[in-house]
């Protein structure tokens, strides 16, 4: 069912050395590699079919245009949004939550509301929603976490107060790799009338993803996380909050009539794109999610669980070595801290091994506060890791040792 | 594994095991905070200046093995040194981490510290090497600017 070797074929960079030894990517959480098809498809565009969009009667333009259309719509399907009137164009995840913050938030909130986040966002999940608090007086609450990397739930009713008037979380954690029960979250803040945005950045490439069913009013995800090309990423909002929000930037395309008077805006999504587009990144985008649906999410997630846990049995058995984050449900992210030796140095000797990993706070600097440590050393992985690239990586984490021990 | 041997010499993991002149000076005429926001590296450096001589120096932080053993040489290369002498170290210093031609005489005048001309191998190394040092010209530019406005 999932041939490997093919895969990996797929991908060119998975070819080459570094320091001479052969490349093991593990570093998936914080950007992906790239398949010859997105590759392609965007040497393609340029070469063969490239123009502006939504402007020219010319043949071109037009091509292109349909392009750039047809990628919103696999975008759809793949979330399996309504319409594809929901789905919006961005940079990426950060920037689709700074929209939600200052387009649809903003004008909500008032003295003395509150934001919901967790203790695990990332912080593009944080900032955004602190600068708009501090300018209305609002604040933000925060569900705190346990010990093993879990949300702390039995918080949550009491947080959903009648205040809070918007719950923004991430399904998946980046730093430790945790899922949240974001349906049972969900569910529970709509019993109180509070809209809920989900960041979608980690889970995306890792979990089937259906909005409808989920009914979050927001998901947030970035191209580049999901084998597609980076500057590009998709703001998902219900079709009625989206035409109930004022836009983000204004410019070109955004507009049906303009007059220095008074200008009357595109209908969505069209309102939240101003400007000409990443049109190669929003087509670069749509071929990385055929991609990913031709071997199906349902088919990766489960060759990935079964990595984690061989990886998970690996590193658990170094001495030394402590996992962070060890909850019950889990993507494919190993977080781990080994005593005495700090994670910058990891990072350097596991690089000479040829073996990419991150080390540092990972953008989530209240989860290092929470396990009071300044920074673990994040081994993650993804459909085209193999166990031999573990063995690999195990064996690297041993050399550390000796070499710092 | 050679350059990774370079990079970590006996001298640097000893001094990152067990970090001299690892305290607080209750004590002190100058003093400064480190961050290296990329690794989370932190380091609270203290002086003890008396008629432009440093009489004593110590720090405490956390931070990897090259900046923890970096601050851990610095203050022992520096305690009794002059003031007046210490931007030129930092100099000299900067230039062995980042692989700049140094003549044979600054080179010897670093002593010790020359374990670290390992680090021009790993340009993403070289801010955990220079932190101590950075903090140190902080520490002694801000005081010397209080000690202005007292004037
Ligand atoms: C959970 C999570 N949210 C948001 C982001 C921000 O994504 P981007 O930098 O692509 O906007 C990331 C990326 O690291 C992430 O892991």
């Amino acid at each position: 069912m999932f041939d490997i070797q093919n895969i990996r074929k797929d991908f060119p960079i998975l070819g080459i050395e570094i320091h001479g030894k052969p490349l093991v990517y593990a570093d998936n959480a914080a950007s992906t590699q790239k398949p010859q098809q997105v590759i392609d498809v965007i040497s393609d565009l340029y070469t063969k079919n490239y123009a502006n969009i939504h402007r020219g009667v010319h043949q071109l333009s037009q091509r292109s245009t349909a392009l750039y259309e047809n990628a919103r719509e696999t975008v759809q399907k793949f979330i399996n949004a309504e319409s594809s009137q929901e789905i919006v164009f961005v940079r990426g995840a950060t920037e689709a939550i700074n929209l939600v913050a200052s387009s649809y938030l903003d004008p909500l909130l008032e003295q003395g509301d509150e934001i919901l986040i967790s203790e695990m966002e990332h912080h593009s999940n944080i900032i955004p929603w602190q600068m708009l608090a501090e300018r209305k007086r609002a604040s933000l609450k925060i569900i705190p976490l346990l010990e093993n990397g879990e949300l702390d739930l039995e918080t949550l009713p009491e947080l959903l107060g009648p205040k809070v008037k918007l719950l923004a979380v991430t399904q998946m954690s980046n730093s430790l790799g945790t899922i949240n029960d974001v349906s049972s979250m969900i569910r529970q803040a709509h019993a109180m009338n509070i809209p809920v945005l989900l960041d979608g950045a980690q889970s995306i490439a890792h979990i089937p993803i259906d909005v409808q069913a989920l009914a979050c009013e927001f998901f947030v995800f970035s191209g580049h996380k999901i084998y597609g090309p980076t500057g590009i990423g998709v703001l998902y909002a219900k079709k009625k909050v989206l035409e109930g929000m004022r836009p983000y930037q204004g410019g070109g395309d955004m507009i049906l009539d303009v007059s220095f008077e008074k200008t009357e805006f595109n209908e969505v999504p069209y309102k939240f794109e101003a400007g000409t587009p990443n049109i190669e990144g929003a087509i670069g985008l749509a071929t990385a999610l055929d991609y990913v649906s031709e071997l199906g999410v349902a088919n990766i997630d489960k060759y990935e669980q079964k990595l984690l846990k061989y990886a998970t049995v690996q590193f658990e058995a170094i001495q030394g070595l402590r996992i962070i984050g060890t909850a019950a449900c889990k993507g494919s992210v190993i977080s781990f801290v080994i005593e005495g030796i700090h994670p910058h140095d990891i990072g350097t000797i596991l690089d000479m091994e040829g073996v990419a990993v991150r080390t540092g706070h990972h953008c989530t600097q209240p989860v290092m506060d929470c396990y009071n440590i300044p920074a673990t050393t994040r081994v993650s992985l993804c459909f085209y890791n193999t166990k031999a690239e573990v063995d690999a990586i195990t064996g690297a984490i041993k050399k550390v040792k000796e070499l710092m021990g | 594994m050679s350059e990774l041997r370079e990079l970590y010499q006996e001298v640097i993991l000893d001094h990152n095991r067990n970090p001299r002149n690892f305290r607080k000076l209750e004590l002190h005429s100058h003093h400064a905070n480190g961050h290296n926001p990329l690794c989370g590296d932190k380091l609270e450096l203290f002086l003890e200046v008396k008629d432009g001589m440093i009489k004593d120096i110590a720090f405490i932080g956390s931070g990897c093995a090259i900046s923890t053993s970096s601050a851990s040489l610095m203050t022992q290369f520096l305690k009794g040194k002059s003031v007046a002498e210490t931007r030129r170290y930092f100099d000299h210093f900067h230039d062995l981490v980042t692989g700049q031609e140094l003549t044979a005489e600054d080179l010897e005048g670093l002593g010790k510290l020359a374990v670290f001309a390992g680090v021009q191998e790993f340009p993403v190394r070289v801010k955990c090497a220079s932190l101590a040092w950075h903090t140190l010209m902080n520490a002694l530019e801000s005081t010397a600017k209080t000690a202005q406005t007292e004037d």
